[in-house]
C-alpha cells in the first residue's frame, strides 16, 4: 500500500466478483462505475431505476381496465365536494408576542453527549418546527448539525413512550412520588446505603448541583457515569500526561497545519461545527487571503475529516501509536527504542513532509488525537503539542467541562461490581440506554436483574426500561427547563418550546422526588440553581438576559504554563498489553455512527434515512473494509459475515469502502435495536455485542468468516450518476494564489432556442464552495425540516425514490486503497434556460421574474416530463403516499408556510421561496429593496461553514455577486447552456510540495477552473 | 319493399345534428353556470356564527376600525381575528345581559375559544397575506365588499382564481391612497374601469374615469408595484 496511488494496481485490489477495464485518475462514484459492470451501465440508462419491475405484477389488461373505471369515477366524483368547512378559532385571551403566521425564536440548547450546541428554535403559534443555530452561541455562530436539526422530529416521534409503566403495567407520575416517598424514609435511616444513580455524561450545573445535595444528605449512595460517546481515552491521556483533568479547546482559526490521528474532528468531537467553521476559515482562498492550512490525515476508515485531507493515510487503528511515537520521535520528544520503528504502509517521504510541516509551523500547527485511540496517544498528543509550542496558541486547556469528570467504562465497571455483589437496592438511571449501549460482554442486563428496584428515565420505552420496575417518560429537550454546557464550557440555560406532549419528566423533577421535594418542577429547580450563581439584586434581569440570549459565561482559559510534558522515553505507555487479542487476524474498530451516533435517535426516520456522509448508505450499518480484504475473505458487498472477537460474535454485512486499510474492519455502533420504535427496531446489527470488555475502541485478531447469506443495502450513491463529466473541479493553491492563472471570466454566449428574459429586479442566485463543504449532511436535514420533505424506507431508496431535495454527491478519484474524495451537494440549479419547464405540459413548473424554477404543485398531474428531461436529476416525484398526513403529532411538525405534497407530485429544491416570499414581502411593505443575507435559504443556514451563499445577483454589493466574479466559479453542465444560477467555486487543495499533487487537480487543464458557466467546454 | 326510413327522419336527422351540438353546448354552459353559481361558490351566502355578529351596526353604527379587531392586518399574512377579550373590552359594559352575547360571556368566563366559521377561505396551496395588499394600496372593500353594509358576514367575490389575476394584472384598477384602506365607500358612480365578472375593462368606452384611470397609474408607480411580477405561479402558490 502507497500513501497516494495514483495508478491504478489491479494486482492488490480486485473484490471478488468484480471485473475492473479501467485505469488512470477519472472520477468514480461506486465500485460497479469503477469497474463499469452491466448492473452499472443500466443504471446509467434508467431515469429512476428498477421501477418498471414496480409494474411486472401478473395484473391483467381487464383488471387494470375495473381499476382505472373505479378510480376515474370515483375520481370525479370526489372532484364534486366542497372543501371542508374550516373555523376560526381565536384566543380567549390573546398572548402577547404571538401574532398567527409570524414565527417566533427561542434560544435553547440540545445537549448531545452531555455538551450543549446552541440554538434558536422556530415557534409557529407554539408548536417548534424548525432548528437553527443561535448565531451567539460559541459552539455553533449560527450553524447546527444533522442530528440537531433531525432532533426536532423525535419531538414528535409518535413512539416515544407516553406514560409512566410499572412492572409492564400502565401506571401515573403520582403513584411513583408515593413509593419513592415511602423509599426514602428507609433511605433517609440507611444514610443512602443501596442507592445508585446512572446518569449519561453531566454538563449540567443545575443537575451536578442537585447531586452534589443528594450525595450529601445520603452519603451512602453513589453517582455513576456511563455513555457511549463517553471520551473516556482523552479523559485518561491527560491524566497520564500532566496528572491532572483538563479539556482541551482548539483554535482551528490559528492553526496552519493540522495532523489528524484518526480524529474526526468536522463530526465527532463536542463542538465539532464551530471546528469545522474555523477550519475552513482558514482555508478559504477566494475571500482574497493568501494562504491556506493543510489538513494531514491518518485513519482507518474513511472519515469527512479524512476527506478534507490533503494527505489522507489509511492505517489501522492500533498502528496509530506506533506512528505518533515515531512523531514524537522525529521532534525529539520521545525517546524510547520503538520511536524509529514505521509502522507498514506509512513512507518515510510522508513522516518526513509531516514532521518538516509541523516544524516550520510551531505555534501555528495542531496534532489532535481521535477519541477511540488509546490514552497513550493522546498523551503523546499533549507532549508533541507542548513541544510545538502550540498551546495557547492554536489550542488551550480549560478546566473540564463535565461536572464530574470520571472514566465512564470504569464507573460502569464499579457500578457493576456492586449490583453483582448485592450492594445495590435501588438503582436510578436518569437518561441513557446501558442495556443496549453497554459491551455485551459486561453483563449489564443480567446483573441488573439482582437489583431489587430499578427506575428508568427515558424518552422511549427502550431495552433498559423494559428490565427495570419504573418506567418514567422523559421530557424531549425541547420540553425541558434545564441547562448544559458547550464543549468550551458556555453555559445555556434550556427553555422549553412547547410543555411535556406525553407528560414527560426530566431528570431535575425525578432527582427532586429522590430528595423528597414532590411537586417541584424544573423551572423551579434551574431557576433556583442559577439564583445562587447569579446576582441577587439583579437576578430577574440577568436571568431573563440568560434565558433569552441562551449563552452564559464561558470557562476559563486555564494558564498553558501548567501543561508541560517533559521528553522521556514511553510517554503515556501502560504496563498492561495494548490492546485486547484474540486468535483472528482482523482488527475490528467500533465507532459512532455518522448519522445515529451512539443510537439514542435509532427512532428519528430522517437520521435513519440520511445517506451516511461516504458510503451514501441508508437504513443499515455495514462492516466497512478494503477491497482487498473483502478478496482475500472472498466477500462483496451485502455479503454477511459472522466476525468473531474473543468469543462473542455478531452477523453483519460487509460493505468496501474505498481507502480503508487492509484487515481492518469499521463497525459502527447506533443500530440493532430492540425497543427504539417502529422505525429502528431490527435496523443494522448491535456493534456492543462484541466490543471489548475494557472500553477500548477497537481491537486486533477477530476472525471473520462468509455466512453465505445476503443482504439487500440501500444507497444513494449509484443513483444521479453524471457519466464521467467535468461536475467537480479540483485545483491547487499554488495555481490560484499566483496572479498570472486568474483569467478574467469568458462572456461569449452560446446561441439559444429559449427566449431571452432580462430580470431587472432582485435575480436569486447560488454559489457553492466546495473548498468548504465538508459533506456533514446537515443541510440535507435541514432543507428536509424546512420543506416538509417525507422519508420513503429502505426499498423505496433502493428503487431510486429518496425525496432529497439536496443530496450531496461524493466523488472519488484514485485507487481504490486510498482515493481522494470530493463533495459536491447538489440540488436544482434553477437554470435560466430550464429544460424541464418547457416539457411540462400542464406548465406547472415555471419560472419567476427573479429567477427560481418553481414547481406549482396544484398543478402538477404527475407526467414526470420534467424528472427526464433534467441533466441533474434533482426532481423528486412522489411515486406513493409517502407523507404521513394522519399521524397527528406529526401535524405539528410541518412547517406551515410550505405546501405538503401528496402522491403524484413532483417537487424540487424551490430555493426555500418560502424565504424569499417573506423576505419579499417585508422590504416592499417598507418600500425598501432587500438587503443581501436577509434571505438566507434553509441549506444555508444550517451549513457549520459557510460553504453556501444565496443572494441577489443583480446587488453589484451581494456576497454571491462577488463570488460569481471569482475564476475558481463555474456552472456544472454549464456546456449543455442551461445558465444554472446554482454554480461552485472549484476545489482548492494545499499539497505539501514534497507530496504527490493530488489526482484530481491532474484531471483538469488550467482553463477548466477558469470556465466561466456560459462557456462551453473544449 | 317501402323505404325504411320515413321521409320525417330527415327531419329528425337534422334537428338531432344541430340539437346535439345545442345540447353540448348547453350542458357546458350550465355546467359553467353552475360551477360559478353561489350554490357551488358560496358567494353572497350567510354563513351561522356562534354569534350573529354584525359588521353594519359596529362598522357604520358605531364607527369602530377595521383594526381594532383585526390587529394584525397590516403586520402579518393573517388580519387577525380578536380574542374574546377584545369582545369583551366593550361588553363587559353595554349589552352584558343579551342573550345573543351569551355564547361570549361563556367563553370568556370557562375559556373556551369561540369557533368562527370561516367566511373567506382559499385553498391550502394560495398563500394570502393581507399585509401586502394594505400596504399596496388595496382596501379592504375591494376583497370583501361593502363589509359596513352587512348585518350579517359574507362572501363578496367567488375567490375564483380569475377574480384574483384580475387585480394582479391591472392592479391600477384596484389600488387606493393609504389614508382610504379602511373606509368603505358607498357605490360611486366614478369608476375607472368596469368589473365584469372577473375582467377589469378599462377606459371611458366602459364607463371608465380617466381621471381615476390616471391615478391608479400614479399609485402604482409611488408604491412601487411591480406588475408583472404579480402574475407570477410563486406570488400565491408554492
Amino acid at each position: 500500500m502507497t500513501d497516494s496511488t495514483h495508478a491504478f494496481d489491479a494486482q492488490t485490489t480486485v473484490p471478488a466478483g468484480v471485473r475492473f477495464a479501467r485505469s488512470g485518475p477519472s472520477y468514480w462514484r461506486s465500485l460497479e462505475e469503477y469497474a463499469q459492470t452491466p448492473e452499472f451501465e443500466e443504471l446509467l440508462h434508467r431515469e429512476f431505476p428498477s421501477q418498471l419491475d414496480q409494474w411486472n405484477d401478473p395484473i391483467g389488461r381487464r383488471r387494470f381496465l375495473t381499476l382505472m373505471a373505479a378510480s376515474l369515477a370515483f375520481g370525479g366524483i370526489a372532484g364534486c365536494t366542497r372543501p371542508p368547512q374550516e373555523t376560526i378559532v381565536p384566543y380567549v385571551k390573546a398572548p402577547e408576542e404571538i401574532v398567527p403566521g409570524k414565527p417566533l425564536f427561542y434560544a435553547t440548547a440540545m445537549p448531545r453527549g452531555g455538551y450543549a450546541l446552541g440554538l434558536l428554535v422556530e415557534s409557529h403559534l407554539g408548536r417548534p418546527t424548525k432548528i437553527e443555530g443561535n448565531p451567539e452561541h460559541p459552539s455553533s455562530l449560527g450553524a447546527t448539525d444533522a442530528i440537531a436539526q433531525a432532533s426536532i422530529l423525535s419531538l414528535y416521534d409518535p413512539d416515544r413512550s407516553q406514560t409512566v409503566m410499572h412492572r409492564g403495567a400502565i401506571s401515573t407520575w403520582d403513584k411513583f412520588m408515593t413509593e419513592m416517598a415511602a423509599q426514602r424514609e428507609k433511605l433517609v435511616a440507611s444514610r443512602g446505603a443501596g442507592l445508585r444513580i446512572l446518569t449519561e455524561t453531566v454538563t449540567s450545573p443545575t443537575l451536578s448541583g442537585q447531586l452534589r445535595v443528594l450525595l450529601e444528605e445520603l452519603p451512602e449512595a453513589r453517582w455513576h457515569q456511563y455513555d457511549p460517546s463517553a471520551r473516556d481515552n482523552v479523559r485518561l491521556g491527560a491524566r497520564q500526561a500532566f496528572g491532572q483533568d483538563a479539556d482541551v479547546v482548539y483554535s482551528f482559526d490559528k492553526a496552519d497545519v493540522v495532523l489528524s490521528l484518526d480524529a474526526d474532528f468536522l463530526l465527532a468531537f463536542p463542538g465539532s461545527v464551530r471546528y469545522a467553521r474555523d477550519f475552513i476559515d482558514r482555508r478559504r482562498v477566494s475571500s482574497g487571503k493568501a494562504d491556506m492550512n493543510r489538513l494531514y490525515v491518518v485513519e482507518s476508515t474513511p472519515t469527512i475529516t479524512g476527506a478534507m485531507a490533503e494527505h489522507r493515510l489509511p492505517l489501522r487503528p492500533s498502528q496509530i501509536e506506533p506512528l505518533a511515537r515515531a512523531i514524537a520521535g522525529r521532534l525529539g520528544i520521545e525517546r524510547s527504542a520503538s520511536a524509529v520503528k514505521l509502522p507498514a504502509g506509512v513512507s518515510e517521504a510522508w513522516l518526513n513532509a509531516v514532521v518538516k510541516d509541523l516544524e516550520e509551523h510551531r505555534g501555528t500547527s495542531l496534532v489532535i488525537a481521535g477519541d477511540g485511540q488509546p490514552p497513550a496517544v493522546h498523551a503523546l498528543v499533549h507532549a508533541i503539542n507542548g513541544a510545538l509550542e502550540n498551546v495557547g496558541q492554536s489550542l488551550s486547556y480549560i478546566q473540564p467541562v463535565e461536572a464530574q469528570p470520571v472514566i465512564h467504562h470504569q464507573s460502569l465497571v464499579e457500578l457493576l461490581a456492586d449490583m453483582e455483589g448485592g450492594r445495590v437496592e435501588t438503582l436510578v438511571i436518569l437518561g441513557g440506554n446501558p442495556v443496549y449501549s453497554a459491551p455485551s460482554r459486561l453483563g449489564f442486563a443480567d446483573k441488573l436483574k439482582q437489583v431489587a428496584r430499578k427506575i428508568h428515565l427515558s424518552e422511549y420505552d427502550d431495552e433498559t426500561s423494559f428490565l427495570c420496575d419504573w418506567h418514567i417518560p422523559a421530557a424531549h429537550y425541547l420540553e425541558s427547563w434545564s441547562d448544559a454546557r458547550a464543549f468550551d464550557g458556555t453555559a445555556t440555560i434550556l427553555q422549553p418550546l412547547i410543555a411535556p406532549l406525553y407528560g414527560g419528566k426530566t431528570a431535575h423533577e425525578v432527582l427532586a422526588v429522590l430528595r423528597g421535594r414532590t411537586g417541584r418542577t424544573s423551572f423551579e429547580i434551574v431557576q433556583a440553581h442559577w439564583r445562587q450563581e447569579m446576582d441577587d439584586d439583579q437576578f430577574g434581569t440577568a436571568w431573563r438576559k440568560a434565558v433569552h440570549d441562551g449563552v452564559l459565561r464561558a470557562a476559563e482559559r486555564i494558564d498553558p504554563s501548567r501543561f508541560r510534558v517533559e521528553a522521556s522515553g514511553g510517554i503515556g505507555r501502560r504496563p498492561q498489553p495494548e490492546a485486547q487479542t484474540g486468535s483472528g487476524t482482523v482488527e475490528v474498530e467500533f465507532r459512532l455512527d455518522a448519522a445515529l451516533g451512539d443510537g439514542s435517535l435509532a427512532n428519528n426516520g430522517w437520521l435513519q434515512e440520511l445517506p451516511k456522509p461516504l458510503s451514501k448508505i441508508v437504513w443499515d450499518n455495514v462492516a466497512s473494509l478494503s477491497a482487498a480484504t473483502a478478496q482475500r475473505l472472498g466477500v462483496e458487498n451485502g455479503d454477511v459475515v459472522e466476525i468473531t472477537l474473543d468469543g462473542r460474535s455478531l452477523r453483519g454485512p460487509v460493505w468496501i469502502a474505498p481507502g480503508q486499510p487492509d484487515d481492518c474492519l469499521s463497525l459502527t455502533l447506533g443500530y440493532g435495536r430492540t425497543r427504539s420504535g417502529r422505525v429502528g427496531n431490527g435496523v443494522g446489527y448491535r456493534a456492543a455485542e462484541i466490543m471489548p470488555a475494557d472500553g477500548a475502541r477497537f481491537a486486533v485478531g477477530a476472525s471473520v468468516r462468509r455466512t453465505g447469506e445476503k443482504h439487500p443495502i440501500s444507497t444513494t450513491q449509484s443513483h444521479h450518476a453524471m457519466e464521467g463529466r467535468d461536475i467537480v473541479r479540483v485545483t491547487m493553491h499554488q495555481r490560484v494564489t499566483d496572479d498570472s492563472q486568474s483569467a478574467t471570466p469568458h462572456s461569449d454566449e452560446l446561441p439559444s432556442l429559449y427566449p431571452e428574459y432580462e430580470y431587472t429586479g432582485n435575480a436569486w442566485g447560488m454559489v457553492i464552495d466546495q473548498t468548504a463543504c465538508i459533506g456533514c449532511n446537515a443541510c440535507v436535514v435541514a432543507c428536509q425540516a424546512e420543506n416538509n420533505i417525507p422519508i420513503v424506507g429502505k426499498e423505496q431508496v433502493a428503487v431510486g425514490r429518496e425525496m432529497h431535495w439536496l443530496r450531496i454527491d461524493r466523488y472519488h478519484v484514485g485507487g481504490l486503497d486510498n482515493p481522494e474524495t470530493y463533495f459536491q451537494p447538489m440540488m436544482c440549479v434553477h437554470c435560466e434556460k430550464a429544460p424541464c419547464e418547457v416539457v411540462c405540459p400542464v406548465a406547472a413548473t415555471v419560472h419567476d421574474s427573479e429567477g427560481t424554477s418553481n414547481m406549482i404543485y396544484n398543478r402538477c398531474v404527475g407526467t414526470r416530463y420534467c424528472s427526464n428531461n433534467c441533466p441533474y436529476k434533482v426532481r423528486r416525484f412522489n411515486y406513493l403516499q409517502y407523507t404521513d398526513e394522519t399521524t397527528p403529532s406529526l401535524k405539528l411538525l410541518r412547517n406551515p408556510d410550505v405546501t405538503v405534497r401528496s402522491r403524484g407530485v413532483m417537487e424540487k429544491c424551490s430555493y426555500c421561496i418560502q424565504r424569499i416570499s417573506a423576505g419579499r414581502i417585508a422590504a416592499k411593505i417598507e418600500n425598501r429593496p432587500i438587503a443581501d443575507g436577509e434571505v438566507v435559504t434553509a441549506c444555508q443556514q444550517a451549513c457549520p461553514t459557510r460553504a453556501i451563499v444565496f443572494g441577489n445577483l443583480n446587488d453589484p454589493q451581494s456576497q454571491v455577486r462577488r463570488l460569481k466574479e471569482s475564476p475558481l466559479n463555474y456552472g456544472v453542465l454549464a456546456e449543455l447552456n442551461t445558465v444554472p444560477r446554482t454554480t461552485y467555486l472549484a476545489r482548492v487543495t494545499n499539497p505539501h510540495p514534497d507530496l504527490p499533487m493530488p489526482a484530481a487537480a491532474e484531471l483538469h487543464g488550467e482553463p477548466k477552473v477558469h470556465a466561466d458557466p456560459n462557456k462551453a467546454e473544449s | 319493399m317501402p323505404q325504411v326510413f320515413h321521409p320525417s327522419t330527415n327531419t329528425v336527422a337534422r334537428a338531432s345534428v344541430f340539437g346535439g351540438l345545442f345540447l353540448i353546448a348547453a350542458v357546458v354552459y350550465a355546467g359553467n353556470a353552475f360551477l360559478r353559481s353561489s350554490y357551488v361558490t358560496q358567494a353572497d351566502v350567510v354563513r351561522d356564527q356562534p354569534v350573529p355578529f354584525s359588521h353594519d351596526h359596529h362598522v357604520a353604527g358605531l364607527g369602530i376600525d377595521c383594526r381594532y379587531c383585526h390587529s394584525t392586518v397590516e403586520t402579518a399574512a393573517f388580519a387577525g381575528m380578536p380574542s374574546t377579550e377584545v369582545c369583551m373590552g366593550c361588553h363587559s359594559q353595554i349589552w352584558k345581559d343579551s342573550p345573543l352575547l351569551a355564547p361570549v360571556r361563556e367563553s370568556y368566563a370557562e375559556g373556551k375559544p369561540l369557533a368562527w366559521t370561516r367566511v373567506y377561505d382559499v385553498p391550502d396551496f394560495v398563500y394570502f397575506d393581507h399585509s401586502i395588499h394594505v400596504a399596496k394600496g388595496i382596501a379592504c372593500q375591494s376583497c370583501h365588499g361593502p363589509v359596513d353594509r352587512m348585518p350579517l358576514m359574507r362572501k363578496a367575490t367567488t375567490l375564483h382564481m380569475e377574480w384574483c389575476l384580475a387585480c394582479h394584472r391591472h392592479p391600477e384598477l384596484a389600488v387606493r391612497e393609504r389614508e382610504d384602506m379602511f373606509k368603505f365607500e358607498r357605490a360611486s358612480t366614478r369608476q375607472a374601469g368596469t368589473v365584469a365578472d372577473g375582467t377589469f375593462e378599462i377606459g371611458p368606452r366602459f364607463g371608465g374615469d380617466h381621471e381615476l384611470a390616471n391615478q391608479g397609474q400614479r399609485l402604482v408607480q409611488q408604491y412601487g408595484i411591480v406588475t408583472k411580477q404579480l402574475t407570477d405561479c410563486v406570488i400565491c402558490h408554492r
